[in-house]
């Protein structure tokens, strides 16, 4: 019985999906930590009493994070027609649904990170400014460093957001498991592609859950 | 070597204007620890944050070594800053790093290399006994462990000057006297001036050489602290050497037995006085009999200072001599009440 079911499996288009979702959650994850720490640090920084207290810079920042937030992804991936199509050349393929993964994921991320950074005591910082450290010094060595489990936490969720929109590209034509499940799986009733394609998002989520607690455990010495 | 004149810090909040510091002169020598005492409040974290900038002046100046602080700015404001350590209530340690590392971090910043990093660490984990921690985080450390790592690390860069806010106020009154030794100990070994700030009198007198009171951002009293203890001349300054020259209860606490004849007396003593037998002295050379109420002796840096409730019996003339004798030997003498 079970070899009747897994027939209806083409296997190699399975594995080129799962390669697929695997790159787009990398590749994502990747630009989304550094764009959205970029983000969260500016959000710290421009905030009231921090380092570079700037009204302005601090409310339009928080509103651009606060609309693309809002934003439901799978308008997002329409609204970024053009701009994908302009950048990529294509608006089917993995590497089509990037843009739309990442602005979609980074200010979320962002948030995270500010969240993170607000939590490092005053005190080190003012202690590090005492000491005689530039600006670039106490974000370098002493807000990422001391930030940092709030930080890795803060990706490993973003991260499984990113896998679960990875498939909602897929139905719009980004490739991966979500596209194979959709075209493959619902679109020709092959219930077991969607069965299996499902599963496989889970194994990649557990196995990042997995990395980003142990990782977080490691280099939290609080 | 550290110069106030006339310094003002007033904040702006929403509903009004708060003079922390206000038009405070101060001198400070070279090598001698400087205590600042106040209740909270009164204005003496930010009186230290202005030595380092760490708050910028209404008005008034610092100097330090002739440079004036006050008008420092950009890297050679951060220059100056390496060369004034500061020790913080709460430790401001970074977690993230080892003992080590944290003590490493003001040499990082001052662009030292990794092997003039780690000789000089080692000298510091000595200095502060703290050898054997090296690896460990701060989160693995008691209290005053805590507190050496932060001592180390404000001497990592050899500042001249180190500013302690409040350093043993989070310890327990044992791990005080252990880092209060470490202060006295850096400050002759190295010959370095150290302003400390505290609201407790014991730390004044264990180890600072002159002291000044804060109350409202003013400086009310200044002076050597053996005079401050012995003569001072503020009602808030009186309060603090009351807390611990004063054995427990006030003198008009003091249960005066009415059956009892004779005068009862506060004698105040000074220095190498506490240490002589000058009650078996004046028991001896005049025909008077003396009960020992309470007492209290304190030691500070430069002499002991101490209070004592005696009860004199004897004819009026051998109690007016007596006395009369004590005030000779440069011992105050105030009789409380007489019989
Ligand atoms: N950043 C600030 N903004 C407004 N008021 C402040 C600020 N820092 C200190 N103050 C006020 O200045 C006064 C003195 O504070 P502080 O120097 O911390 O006193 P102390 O260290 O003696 O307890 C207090 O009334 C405090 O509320
Ligand atoms: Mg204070």
């Amino acid at each position: 019985m079970l070899s009747t079911w897994m027939e209806e499996i083409n296997w190699e288009n399975m594995w080129i999906a799962t390669w697929e979702t695997v790159y787009m959650s990398l590749i994502a994850v990747a630009a989304t930590f550094l764009l959205g720490t970029i983000l969260g640090v500016l959000l710290y920084l421009t905030d009231k009493g921090n380092m570079w207290e700037n009204k302005p810079v601090h409310t339009v920042t928080a509103a651009i994070v606060n609309i693309f937030r809002s934003i439901p992804f799978i308008i997002l991936i329409i609204l970024l027609i053009p701009f994908t199509t302009f950048l990529i050349g294509t608006m089917l393929g993995p590497s089509a649904a990037l843009p739309a993964l990442i602005i979609g994921a980074a200010p979320f991320y962002a948030r995270l990170v500010e969240i993170g950074l607000r939590e490092v005591d005053k005190g080190v910082i003012e202690a590090s400014q005492a000491m005689g450290a530039t600006q670039w010094q106490i974000i370098q060595k002493v807000l990422l460093p001391e930030a940092l489990p709030s930080l890795i936490s803060g990706i490993t969720v973003t991260g499984i957001t990113l896998v679960s929109y990875t498939a909602m590209a897929g139905v719009v034509g980004g490739g991966g498991l979500g596209n194979l499940a959709y075209q493959e799986g619902f679109q020709r009733s092959n219930n077991d592609v969607v069965f299996v394609a499902t599963v496989l998002i889970l194994v990649i989520v557990f196995i990042l859950q997995w990395v980003g607690d142990i990782w977080t455990r490691q280099i939290d010495k609080r | 070597m550290i110069q106030l004149k006339g310094l003002s810090k007033a904040f702006q909040t929403k509903t009004q204007t708060v003079t922390a510091v206000d038009n405070v002169s101060l001198s400070i020598d070279e090598g001698e620890i400087f205590g600042i005492i106040g209740y909270s409040g009164a204005g003496k974290s930010t009186l230290v944050r202005l030595l380092n900038k760490l708050e910028t002046a209404t008005s008034g100046e610092v100097t330090i070594e002739g440079e004036s602080i006050t008008s420092l700015k950009g890297q050679s404001l951060r220059s100056a800053r390496q060369e004034i350590g500061m020790v913080f209530q709460h430790f401001n340690l970074l977690w993230s790093r080892t003992v080590a590392e944290n003590i490493a971090f003001p040499l990082e910043i001052a662009k030292q290399s990794k092997q003039e990093r780690n000789k000089r660490v080692q000298e510091l984990v000595n200095l502060v006994g703290l050898e054997g921690r090296e690896d460990s985080y701060p989160s693995q450390l008691s209290g005053g462990q805590k507190q050496r790592v932060g001592i180390a690390r404000a001497l990592a860069n050899n500042p001249k000057v180190l500013l302690c806010d409040e350093a043993t106020s989070a310890l327990d009154p044992k791990t005080t006297d252990s880092i209060l030794a470490l202060l006295t100990d850096i400050n002759k070994k190295l010959g370095l001036t150290i302003v400390l700030i505290t609201h407790e009198m014991h730390v004044i007198r264990k180890i600072c050489h002159r002291v000044a009171v804060m109350e409202n951002g003013r400086v009310v009293e200044e002076g050597p602290v053996l005079q401050v203890f012995r003569k001072p001349q503020e009602h808030m300054t009186k309060e603090f050497v009351r807390q611990i020259t004063e054995p427990e209860e006030d003198a008009s606490e003091i249960v005066f037995n009415e059956e009892e004849t004779g005068a009862v007396v506060q004698l105040k003593f000074l220095e190498n006085k506490a240490e002589q037998p000058f009650i078996s002295k004046v028991i001896r050379q005049f025909d008077v009999d003396v009960n020992i109420i309470q007492g209290k002796i304190s030691q500070t840096q430069r002499g002991s200072y101490g209070s004592l409730f005696i009860r004199i019996k004897g004819s009026h003339e051998e109690i007016e001599k007596a006395l009369d004798y004590l005030r000779e030997e440069e011992i105050e003498a105030e009789v409380m009440e007489h019989a």
